[in-house]
């Protein structure tokens, strides 16, 4: 263990759970260890599930509703990580949340379908959407996929403002859930499956291959995979995961209009993921908590509001790197104390 | 017609100066840099200041801004990119923060209102074959021909120029020769930025000095890299001039709120016929392998 | 074994702007055979395989595998037919254990048809290849990410990724460069059981004495036209191997 030498004190550092995390079947053996290891991935689930539940009761409206948007950019920030990992740098996520909640709301207010069916299909055809449009750019060199994400939802708002479609500035209207537990919980219930599917799905060899793709995709190509074909899927996956997000708020708010095509819902994500570290989602939950929570709390700056996320943002991609998750990690497996020389 | 084709040739050669800034510092060191709207914006919005404020005449105001946002821009580099070069998702990521960081703090602060204008190098307007056409409109025509010819003669022509190039051609091989590529790259990062003054200068006489424009700029920037190909100045051109005269047309026979949507329309097209642009020369792979 | 040849390239030709790499090149490789190209620096023997596996297009000139027009393939589509190769600049996934980096081309479609494995399983049948490539099995080296591996190590664990596509035939770019001798003793031990097998396999090389010994026919390339082709030892005493590698002989003297 290093030591360092501080005076009457020196610093140790324990490494905790070594044994358990080396020692596999054997880490059963004590509810200490099994404590060590579940509890940060049992804790945060608890919470996430309980909050809604204990905000509403204690009649705190607000936050209650807040924990729905926390949930809604958790999972905007995951979609905009699985994207990272396999290459695909998107400034404009913004574009599949706005083509999910359109189609979502269009399909609610001019055919009258109901929710239960607006959302699978739009998150279905914003899936679609994205995908085709964004095709051409996966055989270019990686910045045509940044810039054309960035200019697409910038785009759409303008055309749309100009032309009045589906309803211009004042946008679609949309019906809204049952009760505040039906939309909570299916936000929450759908955070948790993004959350722990996608941790699957990237840990799975389609994953492995996936973000090897991020890492060098002549490699890939030269290892007899079709690296456009993969990069179409996990393109369409994510998509369709922002998009679905798109039809959650939708139908929260009970509207869809320009501002679902928003910078906000473009810059969030990055900011989320690149604050709270990406490669495992779980920085991604973390940024994107951290972010929202800090959203409300600064209600009162307005729009200064996402100069200070950019702001973050580019502070933590040139200083910081890693984002705060690998950090807590790092501390909690290893810690230092100040222990007294005899 | 003779509007059509007169209002396209403006339009365009507005497309191509709006662009011009963006391109040439990737051509050069290959870094998109999004926050171009944010200089442009900068760039009109201190001269405005300069002009009214301070009251300076417009020549000194937009020289002063010119260097400020030179200034600016190597100073960017020097700070922010450097030391991150190479790293696709973290220049991305910074230059588009740096970006929207100023132009949302001008958004917010306030201080660019909807009623600000910059003046026009030469007021009035004049008549042409029954059509009136503002002064400004023609210099942006002449300041986009000399732009292009000087850009022209200076890489060709010069030493500073042949290093441009050579960095543009194969960055490793130009650091082997000496050239030191971190110098070069700020400079063309401070060039870019002065491009997008000169931008501003030239365009937002047309209308309103405003938050949106920084936008809206960045958005034809990219439209016209996507169209035309990026990095190659032909490329550059001639997507300014498709994207030119299709919003031209669309404006005259639809009307100009169809320009936006025209232009959404033609980067779908582009991407799903020939993705890298019409004098796009994306052999992707022989690039890299 | 038919008597069709598993490779056939007619006229290849690629330009660079003003630049020749490649220059009317046409040979022909029988299966099973061992066909080493070798050539000075900046002759185009990258350039000639990177032609023939479809990461460039050629001006001019066709490819046929197994008789098959592949020359507008795309590369994955040429290593579904049976083609594999290395590449010259080594290009690993660095922050992938090496066993995972072997895993992506077991992901393949043509090793998927071939050994139609489930998830869990491919990491053993990575294994397997590293030990094959010389990897100590019962180490901890399969696992260490590929980044810090000994450059010995990491060619090697090149030719396991190409070896997990079960190719028929394998293509080599400078597979040596880098290599100690006795990594190029045991490396060559490997290619040589791979040979015994009936694997078709082009070698470009700049360590030619290796392949002198093991190569059914040399190739020698210069300014990227093939000026010798036949057995090896004929080859390598010819006037133009001399003259490719040394200068010609006005400049000798």
């Amino acid at each position: 263990m290093p030591k360092e030498d501080t005076g009457q004190f020196r610093r140790e550092r324990i490494d905790r759970g070594i044994y358990a995390r080396s020692s596999d079947i054997f880490a059963l053996s004590s509810w200490r260890e099994m404590n060590y290891l579940l509890l940060p991935r049992i804790l945060p689930v608890v919470i996430l599930l309980a909050m809604p539940l204990a905000l509403e009761l204690a009649g705190n409206e607000y936050w209650a509703k807040v924990m729905v948007i926390l949930a809604i950019m958790g999972i905007m920030a995951m979609s905009w990580d699985l994207l990272r990992m396999a290459g695909m740098f998107s400034l404009g996520q913004g574009l599949f949340f706005g083509l999910g909640s359109y189609v979502a709301a269009s399909l609610n207010h001019y055919l009258e379908w109901p929710i239960i069916l607006t959302i699978p299909i739009g998150t279905i055809a914003g899936a679609i959407l994205g995908t085709v449009l964004l095709l051409g750019t996966l055989k270019l060199r990686g910045i045509y996929f940044a810039m054309v994400t960035l200019a697409f939802p910038l785009l759409l708002v303008r055309a749309i403002q100009a032309t009045n479609f589906m309803g211009g500035t004042e946008g679609v209207k949309a019906a809204a859930f049952p009760d505040y537990w039906t939309i909570a919980y299916l936000a929450i219930a759908a955070l948790l499956v993004c959350f722990f599917g996608l941790r699957r799905l990237m840990n799975s060899d389609w994953g492995l291959v996936a973000r090897a793709i991020g890492q060098d995709d002549i490699a890939v190509t030269a290892s007899g995979i079709d690296v456009t074909w993969r990069k179409i899927q996990v393109l369409f996956i994510a998509s369709g995961i922002a998009a679905f997000a798109g039809t959650l708020m939708t139908h929260f708010l009970m509207y869809a209009g320009l501002s679902n095509f928003s910078l906000e819902y473009s810059i969030l994500p990055v900011a989320s993921v690149v604050i709270g570290g990406s490669g495992n989602f779980a920085g991604a939950l973390l940024g994107s908590s951290l972010l929202t929570l800090a959203t409300e709390a600064l209600r009162a700056l307005g729009a200064l509001r996402i100069a200070i996320y950019s702001l973050l943002m580019v502070f933590f991609a040139l200083m910081v790197r890693e984002g705060i998750f690998p950090y807590l990690e790092r501390r909690y497996h290893q810690f230092e104390r100040k222990v007294k020389v005899d | 017609m003779l509007g059509v084709l007169l209002f396209g040739l403006t339009n365009s050669m507005g497309l191509a100066l709006a662009a011009l800034g963006f391109s040439f510092v990737f051509g050069i060191s290959g870094i998109a840099n999004f926050a171009y709207g944010a200089f442009y914006l900068l760039g009109g919005f201190i001269t405005y200041i300069l002009l009214n404020s301070a009251g300076f005449p417009h020549w000194v105001s937009a020289v002063i801004s010119m260097v400020t946002i030179f200034f600016l821009g190597t100073l960017m580099y020097k700070v922010a990119i450097q030391r991150i070069r190479g790293a696709m998702l973290s220049e991305v990521i910074v230059t588009m923060g740096l970006g929207v960081t100023i132009i949302e703090i001008l958004r917010w602060s306030g201080y660019v209102r909807h009623n600000q204008y910059l003046p026009s190098f030469v007021p009035g307007s004049i008549t042409i074959g029954g059509l009136g056409i503002e002064y400004q409109r023609l210099i942006i025509v002449g300041i986009g021909a000399i732009l292009f010819l000087l850009l022209w003669l200076l890489t060709r022509y010069t030493k500073i120029g042949l290093a441009l190039r050579a960095m543009s051609q194969d960055e490793l091989t130009a650091l082997s020769l000496g050239i030191n590529n971190d110098r070069i790259a700020m400079l063309a990062m401070g060039i870019g930025s002065l491009l997008a003054v000169v931008a501003a200068l030239a365009i937002i006489p047309l209308g309103l000095l405003n938050i949106e424009g920084a936008y809206e700029i960045l958005i034809f920037a990219l439209a016209v890299g996507v169209l035309g190909g990026l990095g190659s100045t032909t490329g550059i051109i001639v997507g300014a001039f498709v994207l030119g005269y299709t919003q031209s047309i669309a404006s005259t026979v639809l009307g100009p709120k169809w320009m936006m949507v025209v232009t959404f329309l033609a980067i779908v097209l582009v991407l799903l016929i020939k993705p890298s642009g019409i004098f796009g020369k994306q052999k992707e792979l022989e690039e890299r392998v | 074994m038919s008597a069709e040849p598993i490779l056939k390239v007619t006229g290849l030709s690629k330009h660079f702007g003003g630049v020749t790499a490649v220059d009317n090149v046409s040979f022909e490789l029988k299966e099973g055979e061992f066909l080493g190209i070798i050539g000075p620096n900046g002759a185009g023997k990258t350039t000639l395989l990177n032609l023939i596996t479809g990461f460039l297009k050629p001006d001019s000139g066709k490819v046929y595998y197994r008789g098959k027009n592949i020359t507008a393939l795309k590369p994955h589509k040429i290593c579904e037919l049976g083609m594999a190769r290395t590449l010259q600049m080594v290009r690993p996934f660095y922050n992938l254990p090496a066993f995972k980096n072997v895993i992506i081309p077991l992901c393949s479609p043509r090793s998927l048809k071939f050994s139609g494995s489930q998830y869990g399983e491919r990491d053993d049948i990575a294994l397997d290849y590293l030990e094959e490539v010389g990897f100590e099995r019962d180490s901890s080296v399969p696992y260490k990410p590929a980044g810090v591996l000994p450059h010995g190590y990491v060619k090697r664990l090149e030719l396991a990724r190409a070896l997990a596509m079960q190719p028929d035939l394998l293509l080599l770019d400078e597979l040596f460069s880098g290599m100690s001798m006795s990594e190029v003793a045991s490396t060559m031990f490997i290619i040589e059981r791979l040979r015994a097998k009936g694997m078709s396999i082009i070698m470009v090389e700049h360590r030619v004495k290796e392949l002198v010994r093991v190569a059914d026919r040399l190739l020698l390339l210069n300014f990227g036209a093939k000026i010798v082709e036949g057995k090896p030892i004929d080859v390598i005493s010819s006037r133009e191997a001399v003259e490719a590698y040394l200068g010609s002989s006005q400049e000798v003297e």
